[in-house]
């Protein structure tokens, strides 16, 4: 099937394009960028002006809870969610039950994301075997069964020793350590950013230097030992300047920050909102501070990706005490439009260095396919709706899990359409014109 | 900070007490001042008033605690409510009941009142938004202890007639007391000047925010103070890393009378209890003629009773006389 995206402004920072263009779809694939196409047999999607088109953003941390945690996600739901979010593709940490530390759980992943999945799934796999940090992984198996990445993620990898062994060993298949950076002893039963909001609120605190010492400890070991490293949700203003200077130096590092960590700091636990265990998650939420710090990340280019960190959990799960209930928020549905009304329509990056740090980095990072609408690529396209006017509302969530703080929020940015491998898997039924993208 | 005027409060605002720092300074007087009449009830021949007659309480402790559920108990019957208490270890939480659900099915009852103590900070402001009874917080985690604060303030202004520009010292394992924060929020709000001290180990990092001078040298904090108010050291502590020994944490922070010497002439000697003789407090000091810690035990009473009957009891003001 063909189809012409005719007339929309294209951003694809990869070829340097941001502009009004088309967009040629072929049996899948982009056929032709460029302005003025020839219509040819192609079936033609005039673009509702205002509409963005973009390579497909790839959520490069997301947990989709199967096998194992059915109640809370499953792949068939948390790529929905993800569609819905506007993304095509999502890459899956590996603390599912059984934790994702050998092929046949990847095969089963994959099987089941291609059985129910709406947007690809990268799985990846463990670094140490049931992620406990004492033996390595069959990494060069995962590697084969299709996983893209190694984590321990919801652990750090705590031993030094592991930590260089994972980097040496993953790094001959080309493969990033991604590492959730956090020295357990300082931890220790933290539940929140140690500082002035903890104190007052009684709450055993999290510092930042157990994110820090990790984050230095991590560039060290890839600067003298090779491979790649990648932190997960980097967190605190101390973390980014040890990841800006390990790039300076040359040390093969990257990392992500999340949405919520991006819009949110420790004091919204305090006031109407205090002890919501919604804004319980692991980084926590830091201080001001850390926040401006990883916007600036954002926009000077020492932060690499966005990722949501979508961590669904059931409503009970949460509905408990404070320190009682487990870390994480749903992130998929609410990404999009968090960062294009806060960080770009604020005026701190563009839409096209949005679009690198959701979709040209992310595949870069992981090795994937996307990040560009070059000709040949899987015509995988994200339509960004800027002026759309969102209010987030939980319960119309596709994701099972509710959990997110940010439930009536009115934000200026939305999805129109996702699109994967040219079929529309998404329309957003309240953009205006977007339902000229739908495929049958 | 709510909306606050000069003018004295007649009643509280909201249905709950969950912690001083929900409360205005002329509702933290009010407390003071109807505790004042709730004092003298326990003075009489028939220590008993007909205020909460009809009205329900439900002690839920799921802490151990004498000393506290007691005083809300003794103030309950002082004040003719019908009371009940619940330990945790024989309700079904043992059995895996959430506290959700817990509160739910007391609230089906139609208490009143519910009176909790639980070892979870922010779990009476979990229990207010799903209860329609009013809450009254014995002491959440290393949150807040309000009552405390309150009898504390009171035993204060009994023996120094105010509290404004008092230098009150607080010592000891600042990190994990709610009777700490309780305390500087309320000293603060009634224009204190409070110096809490201990070990860097066990100071809340980002504490100074709220107004109090934070130091690690005894001398400082209890030069001139009017008031010294010890906080327990739990004895588990050294195995948190947090000091070597009790022994040494006697050597450098145990309250002696040479060390009492530091302060003012009159100063007086406050411990919220359990207190570990040798350890933060020297038995001398514990007991000499300026210690006012039994008085604090004896106004905890009062001061609860005032609490329970501004929350359940005041709409109808049918009075303590």
């Amino acid at each position: 099937m063909t189809r012409l995206l005719k007339g929309g402004r294209v951003i694809d920072p990869a070829q340097g394009l941001d502009g009004a263009c088309d967009v040629l779809i072929e049996n899948g694939r982009i056929a032709a960028v460029g302005r003025g196409l020839a219509t040819g047999t192609a079936a033609v999607v005039e673009v509702p002006h205002g509409l963005v088109i973009c390579p497909g953003f790839i959520d490069m941390h997301v947990h989709l809870r199967e096998p194992g945690q059915e109640h809370k996600e499953t792949i068939e739901t948390g790529t929905a969610a993800a569609a819905a979010g506007g993304f095509t593709a999502v890459a899956c940490m590996p603390n599912t039950a059984p934790i994702n530390d050998n092929a046949s759980v990847t095969r089963f992943i994959r099987d089941r994301a291609a059985e129910s999945g709406v947007v690809r799934v990268y799985p990846i796999g463990a670094v140490t075997k049931g992620s406990k940090g004492e033996q390595l992984a069959e990494i060069g198996e995962l590697n084969q069964a299709g996983c893209v990445a190694v984590s321990d993620d919801g652990r750090p990898v705590a031993s030094a020793m592991m930590m260089r062994r994972a980097l040496e060993y993953a790094g001959m298949f080309g493969m990033p350590v991604i590492d959730h950076c956090e020295e357990p002893t300082l931890k220790g039963e933290g539940v929140a950013h140690e500082g002035h909001v903890a104190a007052v609120l009684g709450l055993r605190g999290i510092p930042a230097a157990a994110e820090d010492v990790m984050v230095e400890r991590d560039v060290v070991l890839a600067e003298a030992f090779g491979g790649r490293v990648h932190i997960a949700h980097l967190s605190t203003r101390g973390a980014l300047r040890a990841v800006r200077a390990a790039k300076a130096r040359g040390v093969r590092v990257t990392c992500e920050v999340t949405p919520h960590h991006l819009v949110l700091c420790d004091d919204a636990l305090m006031g109407p909102k205090s002890y919501d265990t919604n804004l319980k998650m692991n980084p926590p939420l830091r201080e001001a501070a850390d926040r401006d710090a990883l916007v600036g990340g954002l926009a000077d280019g020492s932060v690499d990706a966005i990722a949501t960190d979508h961590a669904p959990h059931h409503a009970d799960e949460k509905h408990v005490e404070f320190d009682r209930a487990p870390f994480g928020i749903a992130g998929l549905e609410t990404a999009v439009s968090l960062l294009v009304d806060r960080v770009v329509h604020a005026g701190v990056i563009t839409l096209a260095r949005l679009v690198e740090l959701w979709s040209v980095n992310p595949a870069r990072i992981l090795q994937v396919p996307g990040g560009t609408l070059a000709v040949g690529a899987q015509a995988d396209l994200t339509i960004l709706a800027p002026d759309l006017a969102v209010t987030v509302t939980p319960d119309r969530f596709r994701s099972k899990a509710r959990n997110t703080p940010f439930g009536g929020w009115t934000l200026r940015g939305g999805v129109a359409a996702t699109i994967v491998g040219g079929r529309a898997v998404y329309v957003n039924p309240e953009a205006p014109g977007a339902g000229a993208f739908a495929t049958e | 900070m709510h909306g606050e005027s000069d003018a004295p409060a007649t009643r509280l605002r909201g249905k709950d007490l969950l912690g001083i720092a929900e409360l205005s300074r002329e509702e933290i007087l009010l407390i003071l001042d109807t505790a004042v009449a709730m004092k003298e009830v326990g003075t009489r021949p028939i220590k008993k008033v007909p205020a909460l007659r009809g009205k329900t309480v439900i002690n839920l402790f799921f802490e151990p605690s004498t000393r506290t559920r007691t005083s809300f108990e003794i103030a309950e019957k002082r004040l003719s409510a019908d009371s009940l208490n619940i330990a945790a270890t024989t309700s079904s939480v043992v059995k895996g009941e959430t506290l959700a659900d817990t509160a739910m099915n007391l609230e089906a009852m139609a208490p009143d009142l519910l009176v909790m103590r639980h070892s979870s900070s922010g779990s009476c402001h979990f229990l207010s938004r799903i209860c329609r009874a009013g809450i009254i917080n014995a002491g959440d985690g290393m949150h807040e202890h309000p009552t405390q604060a309150l009898l504390d303030a009171f035993t204060i202004r009994e023996h120094k007639g105010r509290i404004e520009g008092l230098k009150i010292a607080i010592l000891g394992d600042l990190l994990h007391s709610r009777v700490l924060r309780s305390n500087v929020l309320l000293l603060a709000k009634l224009g204190a000047e409070v110096w809490i001290c201990g070990p860097p180990t066990l100071i809340p990092i980002g504490f100074e925010r709220l107004g109090a001078h934070v130091t690690s040298s005894i001398a400082r904090a209890l030069d001139g103070a009017d008031a010294i108010m010890m906080l327990r050291i739990q004895l588990e502590r050294m195995q948190g890393g947090f000091f070597p020994s009790l022994r040494e944490y006697f050597t450098v922070f145990g309250m002696t009378p040479e060390r009492v010497r530091l302060a003012r002439p009159d100063v007086i000697i406050m411990h919220p209890g359990p207190m570990n003789r040798g350890v933060e407090i020297a038995s001398e000091v514990a007991d000499a003629p300026n210690s006012v810690i039994l008085d604090q035990v004896a106004n905890g009473v009062a001061v609860r009773m005032a609490v329970l009957y501004l929350l359940a009891g005041g709409a109808e003001h049918d009075a303590i006389a």
